[in-house]
């Protein structure tokens, strides 16, 4: 049941699911167990959860650096208006305008990190797996909307700050699972990237304090990435959540972790980020895979669902329930799913461990090969012939923890 | 900085060009647009439909004119706003309270500045 406990698909819906911003109410004070965590949800906060400190992003100002001025943050005398003397770090205003809606979403990323972390065009195009040329042109259209079609270099006012900071957390995010991902690339270039975007993260934090979506965001990728040395396997391969050595994990990375979740939570405005970290930080306390807290989790991807209306959010709920309530009431659940995920291989590999569980072995084969098909990796396409085979020599029992 | 709104819209839909006795209430929301907007709107105007257009080009000093737009699309030109606004994100604001954003496409293009030419 490795598949199952695998937080990647978790991951993944956050990408497509933070357009909406919601909030969830813990009880008062904040309590020793994530169980308490989330008691409710309702729709729609953003706006009131979201606050700015009155002087920010007063005024307007707009870049006008020249077309070699950018390699980094120009000089204040440069056309761009002396920062009030409260306004932080110019970094949080370059991450703003590099993650601005008017960019094309696959500048976005590279932009904030050549400008904002430093990275070289090459170091970008290989972490990235594309050709140089094409990161370079990206970064040259980008630069060249920003100066031309005045995007401002500013912390937005207010009434535009949750829409904006979203973006921001979302380019940021996109850094973390670039990095993350063992699906190509160089391995050692790509855990830079998710260096990166901790450090991005925290300068974010760090500058806008009263955010606890962003220390959300930072907690989630902290506990992460305290797995990584876990993650992977001598062969290169990648190793399964439930089959990790759980005494690989960075222990100091997670108390951190935790630490920052219960901070942001004390702010009592839970949005995709913490939810998402409280996920990631219940894996991190069990000790073993079979003592995990499943109803929590199952609990805390419904607040999730809630948020977003995401299937893919969805099929991770059928997955903790199944842990939780078992494998018939899991499958009724991404059976509903069927129709909207039919192109998205994890349901198929979902519907066909639990049909194995449940003894249905030729529904179960056929769900494999509907996932084979639709898996592009030759590594997961492998191993999901091996799991093909192992049914029909007997069934899947082997691979059950 | 100063920017062009122009305002494509299906000008085949039913509600497109009002009849003489609809135009009070087809205007309304324009009318209040322009008050809401009045510091920043320097001009602006609205068009006749694709079918009075006339397009002409010139090919080696002859002119070929032709009946209709330049181009057939979805949504066709029926108006725009010349605004001046201090960054993009406030014409953005702008063109998302225009009424031709809800059932049509405001597109939001910097004006050029051309550099003054030593005479």
């Amino acid at each position: 049941m490795a598949a199952f406990r695998d937080p990647d698909l978790a991951e993944e819906a956050v990408q497509d699911a933070l357009a909406t911003a919601l909030e969830v109410w813990p009880r008062d004070g904040v309590p020793a167990t994530p169980a308490a965590w989330i008691v409710a949800t309702a729709r729609n906060r953003a706006l009131d959860t979201l606050r700015r400190r009155a002087a920010l992003g007063r005024g307007l100002r707009t870049l006008a650096a020249g077309e070699t001025g950018w390699v980094s943050p120009p000089e204040p005398d440069d056309d761009i208006e002396e920062p009030e003397a409260d306004v932080p770090d110019e970094r949080l205003r370059l991450m703003f305008t590099c993650c601005h809606p008017a960019l094309a979403e696959d500048a976005r990323v590279p932009l904030t990190l050549r400008l904002v972390a430093g990275l070289t065009v090459p170091e970008i195009a290989r972490a990235f797996l594309l050709p140089e040329p094409a990161v370079a042109q990206r970064l040259v259209r980008a630069k060249r909307k920003i100066r031309e079609a005045g995007i401002p270099f500013r912390v937005p006012p207010d009434h535009l700050l949750p829409d904006r900071l979203g973006g921001v957390m979302r380019v940021i995010y996109l850094v973390f699972t670039e990095g993350h991902s063992a699906a190509g690339g160089d391995v050692l270039v790509r855990t830079d990237l998710c260096a990166e975007a901790i450090r991005l993260g925290t300068a974010v934090d760090e500058l806008m304090p009263g955010e606890p979506e962003v220390r959300g965001l930072l907690a989630l990728m902290m506990l992460t990435d305290a797995r990584r040395g876990a993650r992977v396997a001598a062969d290169g391969s990648l190793v399964m959540l439930a089959d990790q050595d759980r005494r690989r994990w960075d222990r100091d990375r997670i108390a951190r972790g935790r630490e920052l979740l219960e901070s942001a939570l004390r702010h009592r405005a839970p949005g995709p980020y913490q939810v998402q970290a409280a996920i990631a930080a219940l894996h991190a306390e069990a000790p073993d895979a079979a003592a995990t807290d499943w109803p929590q989790i199952a609990a805390l991807y419904d607040a999730l669902l809630d948020m977003t209306g995401s299937p893919v959010v969805a099929l991770n709920r059928a997955v903790a329930v199944a842990e939780a309530d078992g494998a018939a009431a899991g499958l009724a659940l991404a059976d509903d799913l069927a129709e909207r995920l039919d192109g998205y291989a994890p349901l198929h590999v979902t519907r066909a461990e639990l049909l194995a569980r449940l003894g249905r072995d030729a529904e179960a084969a056929d769900a494999y090969r509907a996932a084979v098909a639709r898996t592009a990796n030759a590594v997961e396409r492998r191993h999901l012939e091996g799991r093909l085979r192992g049914l029909r020599s007997g069934g899947p029992a082997a691979a059950d923890p | 900085m100063r920017y062009l709104l122009l305002i494509y819209g299906d000008e085949t839909a039913a509600d497109a060009y009002p009849s003489p006795e609809d135009m009070e209430e087809y205007m309304r929301p324009w009318v209040e647009y322009g008050a809401r907007w009045e510091s920043v709107i320097r001009g602006g105007e609205a068009l006749m439909p694709t079918s009075t257009a006339t397009a002409i080009r010139v090919r080696d000093g002859e002119r070929l004119v032709t009946d209709g737009p330049f181009a057939e699309t979805r949504e066709q030109l029926g108006g725009y706003y010349l605004l001046e606004c201090d960054s993009l994100d406030e014409a953005l604001e702008a063109a998302a309270e225009c009424p031709g954003a809800l059932d049509g496409t405001v597109e939001v293009r910097p004006i050029m500045d051309i550099p003054e030419m030593p005479s």
